[in-house]
């Protein structure tokens, strides 16, 4: 008797746990690979170490925070990183909506053609991409000059070329003022179809009764347009919109591969992520990155707040 | 006239009007221009990444730059067997790539089917506490990464690239979401009641439903393992041991650049994953959708 009201219990207390059998998996990996690191990074973010498992680290307090705030190298890389977030992630998301629009209208034939050529760049590899993209952007013998030179034959366009003192032909990777567009145009490539296909799916979760009911009473095209569809895609709109300010913050493969490790010319495309990279990889301050990577952190988490903040989906269509 | 503009914006009105309209057929041809234009533009870098693969430096460097396919294939093919491991890179990237597939697969759908269908203490706050961790940037954790994989050993080892991010949050949600979609609960129920075990129930019922979940989660994570740059730039230092991207990239650096023998690893690198793509481009863009917009 006694032995089983034992035996039932034990297999209670099995049964009890089994569905956190199944679930501790993630928090064990995430303890080890992903809670400890970071807070060994805060922790280490106050000390002064070379990476090198047998020299000591030094307490040094607030100075690798300091110094990474006073340091004009980051001011620098953080304004190339808004810039480019900016430059490049605007357009991706403006085309993006333009063409779900286009693909959503029910006369497009071919659509899942254009779906999947469009949506072809994501599934590259960026730093293959990035090396064609570096070759099309050469000087003087790419074929972005190729065009630029054929263009400047074009009164029209050598008016417009040299009316923003533009040398033919341009150093697109190399002249200051023209890379973080250039190495832009590599990312916009890549992510515009990406946010096209959120973007239909999203129109694609609109019901129609909304567009009849709009016809019925009689709303003009662009009434439809802000007052239905634009609310309607919101939460699509902050999903991807948040999703490329966090990943705008953090680029680091395009310009390393396109510009070097440098950030080329005058570090005018030099971002975070390779200020955070030389600062511990190369230069071998793993106190000072550390610092940088939690300063990093912030921005990221701010930046994200105010994208979901501004985009909040609450007041959508009732 | 003006009644005819206004319900041109509609969709289901356009299909519904038969008869011929100049201005419609305008108006679609002008739709449909930036489409195609940025089709060209979508497709133009991987027709100049195979061109210039089969034109020697000389011709690349010329002007006008070329357009066609030219015969120096298998000379920056030798060039680049020459400087580079590189069959042995390829595989690299493919072990590692499959490996972090299979165990992300297992360590999520594991994950996702014990979030879907249980109901245990603890639950929302455990599955609240996984969804914050997706906030967290990569970038926080480049450098105790390295430091820990260097405590490990694991500098110069495949497992340092899949093992860490194979119980992924990202995954187990997108798990979960899809076996809570596709899966009855008195399916599972049943399944209890004629006496099976709750590892089989997972691995015999709910596997085999999920497969297409599975399917679009696999191919996730093999390209974004495919395309780790940073990871796999701080942890592999040795020749023998680096991924496609760091091997190209370690082409770079080098006194002469060889663009056409970048251009072959690059095509090498990118045309496998295109052609797969192109195989099952709906199933990977639903796939991807999924989370983002049901989520």
């Amino acid at each position: 008797m006694t032995e089983l009201t034992m035996k039932n219990r034990l297999r209670r207390c099995y049964n009890r746990m089994i569905p956190y059998f199944f679930v501790s998996p993630f928090f064990a990996f995430f303890l080890v690979f992903g809670a400890f690191p970071i807070f060994f990074a805060l922790y280490l973010s106050f000390h002064s170490w070379n990476g090198i498992a047998t020299s000591p680290m030094v307490y040094i307090g607030w100075e690798n925070y300091t110094y990474t705030l006073t340091d004009p190298m980051f001011w620098q890389a953080l304004k190339n990183t808004v810039v480019m977030a900016i430059v490049s992630g605007v357009p991706q998301h403006i085309l993006g909506l333009f063409f779900a629009f286009i693909l959503n209208l029910g006369f497009v034939r071919l659509k899942n053609f254009f779906k999947a050529t469009l949506f072809l760049p994501y599934i590259t590899s960026t730093v293959a991409v990035s090396m064609v993209f570096a070759i099309f952007y050469g000087y003087p013998f790419g074929f972005a000059n190729y065009l630029a030179v054929s263009l400047d034959k074009i009164p029209f366009f050598h008016a417009i070329f040299s009316l923003f003192n533009l040398e033919i032909p341009l150093k697109w990777l190399a002249s200051p003022p023209l890379m973080i567009p250039t190495i832009s145009t590599q990312i916009i490539w890549r992510w515009t179809g990406w946010n096209t296909i959120l973007y239909l799916a999203g129109l694609q979760t609109i019901p129609q009764e909304l567009y009849e009911a709009a016809r019925v009473d009689g709303a003009k095209w662009h009434q439809v347009f802000f007052k239905i569809t634009l609310p309607s895609l919101r939460p699509v709109m902050q999903f991807a919109i948040t999703m490329s300010v966090i990943g705008g913050l953090q680029i680091f493969n395009e310009p390393f591969i396109m510009v070097g490790k440098n950030g080329g010319t005058g570090r005018a495309a030099y971002t975070l992520a390779m200020y955070l990279y030389q600062t511990g990889f190369e230069w071998g301050y793993f106190g000072g990155a550390a610092a940088i990577s939690y300063i990093v952190f912030v921005l990221i988490f701010i930046a994200s707040m105010i994208s979901r903040r501004v985009l909040r989906s609450d007041e959508g269509v009732s | 006239m003006k009644k005819v503009q206004t319900r041109l914006t509609l969709p289901h009105e356009i299909e519904v009007k038969q008869q011929i309209d100049y201005k419609k057929i305008g108006i679609k041809i002008l739709l449909y221009l930036p489409l195609l234009i940025w089709t060209v533009v979508t497709i133009y870098p991987f027709w100049y990444m195979v061109v210039l693969s089969t034109r020697s430096l000389a011709e690349i460097f010329a002007f006008p730059p070329p357009m066609w396919f030219g015969r120096a294939l298998a000379e920056n093919y030798r060039i680049l067997l020459d400087r580079l491991p590189f069959w042995r890179n390829v595989w690299n990237s493919v072990y590692i790539a499959v490996m972090a597939t299979i165990t992300t697969l297992f360590f999520c759908s594991v994950g996702g089917y014990g979030f879907a269908v249980y109901e245990f203490r603890g639950k929302k706050l455990m599955f609240n506490i996984m969804l914050a961790t997706m906030m967290i940037p990569a970038l926080l954790g480049i450098i105790p990464f390295f430091i820990m994989m260097s405590y490990f050993g694991w500098i110069n080892t495949p497992r340092a690239l899949y093992i860490p991010g194979a119980a992924s949050a990202y995954g187990i949600y997108l798990m979960r979401q899809y076996i809570t979609s596709s899966v009855p609960l008195a399916l599972v129920d049943a399944a209890r009641i004629d006496g099976c075990s709750e590892f089989a129930i997972y691995r015999r019922i709910v596997l085999p439903i999920i497969k297409p979940g599975l399917g679009a989660l696999g191919i996730i994570t093999f390209l974004g393992s495919w395309d780790n740059f940073m990871g796999a730039l701080v942890i592999l230092r040795e020749r023998m041991t680096y991924t496609i991207p760091v091997a190209l990239r370690s082409f770079q650096g080098q006194a002469q650049t060889d663009y056409g023998a970048i251009m072959v690893g690059a095509s090498i690198a990118v045309i496998p994953l295109v052609i797969v793509f192109l195989f099952m481009s709906k199933q990977l863009i639903a796939g991807l959708t999924y989370g983002a917009i049901k989520g």
